[in-house]
């Protein structure tokens, strides 16, 4: 039944065992840079989704709808495939040239936009936690709106954010896998990768598997610290 | 009708009970007041073994608790709970409330079992409102109806776990004047609660507990004109308009 | 922009677009059958079912779908010496990573169902099984659907990486049809439309049972 022979030197032999590293270091820069993107978007569309502002609230739900309920591949495919073709033939042909590594920034734009649909529906459930009772009581102690909000609401809506934004920063983490079909060799691509030169593909995969739960727990753990530290007495902050 | 012997519960190395004795005759209605975390509703809940002792023995018309030979679901069925925030079954009617235990427990057939739950919403006032959802109806009518569904089981004992704590002030005489008619009627009862009116008027003893220990246990008027422990004494002032002399006012 | 790549295209496109609906469907229902068996696996006070629940939750909950997909399709077969379809593989991979989560709503489903209730059937002298069936199981139903509902919808997005296999679902035959016409601002602009349309219709019948959940809940 077991007619293969497991080969872990694919793993650090060279030039794999560089592939392998290079592939986790894209991983890596990918999802933060994505998460970074997701957050400060997602922040803005949150705000546009709590406007007074009919056109605002409507350009935010549009915005979540939108990059909700289309799959992250087709998003990946139209920035990489669709969008280019939208511009002009001399900015194509810019792009083409001096943009090294089109599919690596492709996909951190659309990781980014991506998340942060996510992040935007999150922060603003956060936000809708917090009882009506608790801007009150701060406006009648004389607090300005922008006082209100920063030292009152947004300390108190970061806690009862905190666990299920970790959830989505795995989730972000994960998603970067996707980017393979646009090229970019992160950790999931090079296993394949090396797979078609080297027939070993089951080690490569096994390590990247390990790579994914390895950082699964550094964030788990994170966040149990976090929240540790910042658990308010009496508050449930596990509200996912 | 009840022997509570030698009772301890601990939570963890948090002893909610300290070696509790008590005995509860048949008939009798029996108040259990105190301050929170004194382990009065813990008590309660031990009775019908919803909670677990480490030590002592309950034994209930003769049938020990915790004894392993004890079949608990069927000494479940002759106690009746009723609790503070009365836990109505949210996806069932009122009247499907009170029959759901007669008919799956008891095997009574649905016709019978119908008959008898809409006497029962009858004997506690809320009839009209047989074929409602819990939701639509008022703390005090759900309260009125969690008795309603306990007395369904034509129980030996009833208890009370606050039944009026979680009422509007104005819902309270309500549920109160239920539980009078019932002990009234002669049913053994054990209330745990705050109401000092009901207590003096309807309780024939009353228990003070507090950390977990038995303070002190007196017939209702001794209680009132004669408290000996002084514990007992700042509770009632706190709890009453209580004169520290001992005269009520 | 021109649309007749579209309109010649659509009855290819169309049968992707009923092999992803398939690949849906078979991946809903397996994953929802392990996943219940999963769930009651992290519910249960034994050992021997706990701790393998759990580890198997964590597992898949930390590793992208596309690595499953991989694993069962090109890998699986290496060492069981036979090769799985891609269809088949697809359906396997999909139903052991998606259990995992459907494990995760089922537990949360039945631990929202207040303790008190757990207490006032006990109270009446009712048994487990009673209990289970005819208290908790109702209410943590209700609880459950919306979530469920919800997390078809991402199925039914996900299904768009068995591109990855070669599989001739709706995404991959878009991408084909690119391939040859090289027309991707129409085709990839439709296939988003068509996935948004199916799935806003997925997360507006959650939202509206969500809804009617809410009201014949009581007020406590």
């Amino acid at each position: 039944m077991l007619n293969y022979t497991f080969d872990w030197s694919v793993l650090w032999r060279q030039p794999y065992g560089e592939m392998m590293l290079l592939g986790i270091r894209t991983t890596i820069t990918l999802s933060l840079a994505g998460w970074c993107i997701a957050v400060l978007v997602g922040v803005i569309v949150a705000g546009l989704r709590s406007s007074k502002n009919v056109w605002m609230r409507s350009l935010g739900l549009a915005y979540v709808l939108v990059f909700r309920n289309i799959p992250f591949l087709v998003q990946l495919f139209v920035w990489y495939f669709a969008a280019p073709l939208l511009l002009s033939a001399d900015a194509r042909s810019w792009l083409y040239d001096n943009v090294q590594n089109y599919d690596y920034w492709c996909g951190i734009v659309g990781l980014g936009l991506y998340t942060a649909s996510r992040v935007a529906e999150q922060f603003r459930s956060g936000l809708r936690s917090i009882p009506q009772d608790q801007y009150r009581a701060a406006y009648a102690t004389g607090l300005r709106p922008n006082q209100v909000y920063r030292y009152v609401i947004f300390p108190y809506a970061f806690r009862i954010i905190i666990p299920s934004f970790t959830t989505e920063f795995l989730t972000c983490f994960k998603n970067s896998a996707l980017t393979m079909t646009i090229g970019v060799m992160e950790i999931t691509h090079t296993a394949y990768y090396i797979d078609s030169f080297t027939w070993h593909g089951l080690e490569t995969t096994t390590a990247a598997s390990l790579c994914y739960l390895f950082i699964a727990q550094i964030i788990a753990l994170l966040m149990w610290q976090v929240e540790r530290r910042m658990h308010i007495m009496g508050m449930i902050t596990r509200g996912h | 009708m009840i022997e509570i012997s030698n009772v301890s519960l601990w939570y963890a190395s948090y002893k909610a009970l300290d070696d509790i004795s008590v005995s509860i005759a048949k008939g009798q209605t029996m108040v259990i007041c105190g301050p929170s975390g004194s382990g009065k509703s813990t008590l309660l809940r031990c009775i019908n073994g919803l909670e677990k002792f480490q030590q002592g023995s309950i034994f209930v018309d003769g049938v020990g608790v915790q004894d392993r030979a004890t079949d608990i679901y069927a000494l479940r069925s002759h106690i009746g709970m009723v609790f503070q925030h009365f836990e109505l079954y949210p996806h069932k009617t009122i009247l499907e409330n009170v029959i759901l235990a007669p008919i799956k427990v008891r095997g009574i057939s649905r016709k019978d079992a119908k008959h008898q739950g809409r006497n029962l919403l009858d004997r506690v006032g809320v009839l009209d409102q047989a074929d409602k959802f819990p939701a639509e109806l008022s703390g005090g009518q759900q309260q009125r109806v969690s008795i309603a569904r306990a007395l369904a089981m034509e129980p030996a004992v009833m208890l009370f776990d606050e039944p009026t704590s979680a009422l509007d002030p104005e819902m309270i005489k309500e549920v109160l004047d239920v539980m009078t008619d019932l002990a009234r009627e002669g049913m053994t009862m054990v209330v745990v609660t705050h109401e000092m009116g009901f207590a003096r008027r309807v309780a024939d003893d009353i228990l003070f507990m507090d950390q977990g220990c038995i303070v002190e246990r007196k017939t209702a008027e001794d209680f009132f004109l004669h408290p000996s422990n002084e514990r007992t004494r700042r509770f009632l002032e706190r709890v009453m308009d209580y004169d520290i002399n001992g005269r009520g006012r | 922009m021109d649309l007749n790549v579209i309109t010649e295209n659509m009855a290819y496109l169309a049968g992707g677009l009923a092999l992803t609906f398939q690949i849906a469907g078979l991946a809903i229902a397996c994953g929802l059958c392990w996943g219940i068996l999963l769930g009651m696996g992290r519910l249960s006070k034994n050992r021997l079912l706990y701790y393998p629940a759990s580890a198997y939750v964590q597992f898949f909950r930390g590793i992208p779908l596309i690595l499953v997909i991989f694993w069962i399709y090109f890998l699986l077969p290496l060492i069981t010496g036979d090769s799985l379809g891609e269809f088949l593989a697809v359906v396997v991979s999909f139903t052991l990573y998606e259990a995992s989560y459907f494990a995760e709503i089922i537990r949360s489903g039945i631990q929202s169902v207040p303790t008190g209730q757990v207490n006032a059937g006990l109270a009446t002298g009712m048994r487990p099984r009673q209990l289970a069936f005819y208290i908790i199981l109702p209410q943590a139903l209700r609880n459950m659907v919306p979530s469920l509902v919800n997390h078809a919808v991402v199925i039914f997005q996900d299904t768009s990486l068995a591109y990855v296999i070669g599989l001739r679902e709706f995404l991959r035959r878009v991408n084909l049809v690119d391939a040859r016409e090289a027309r991707s601002v129409e085709l990839y602009l439709f296939a988003g439309l068509v996935y948004f349309v199916i799935c806003s219709l997925g997360t507006l019948a959650s939202h509206k049972l969500e809804h009617r959940s809410q009201t014949c809940r009581s007020n406590l």
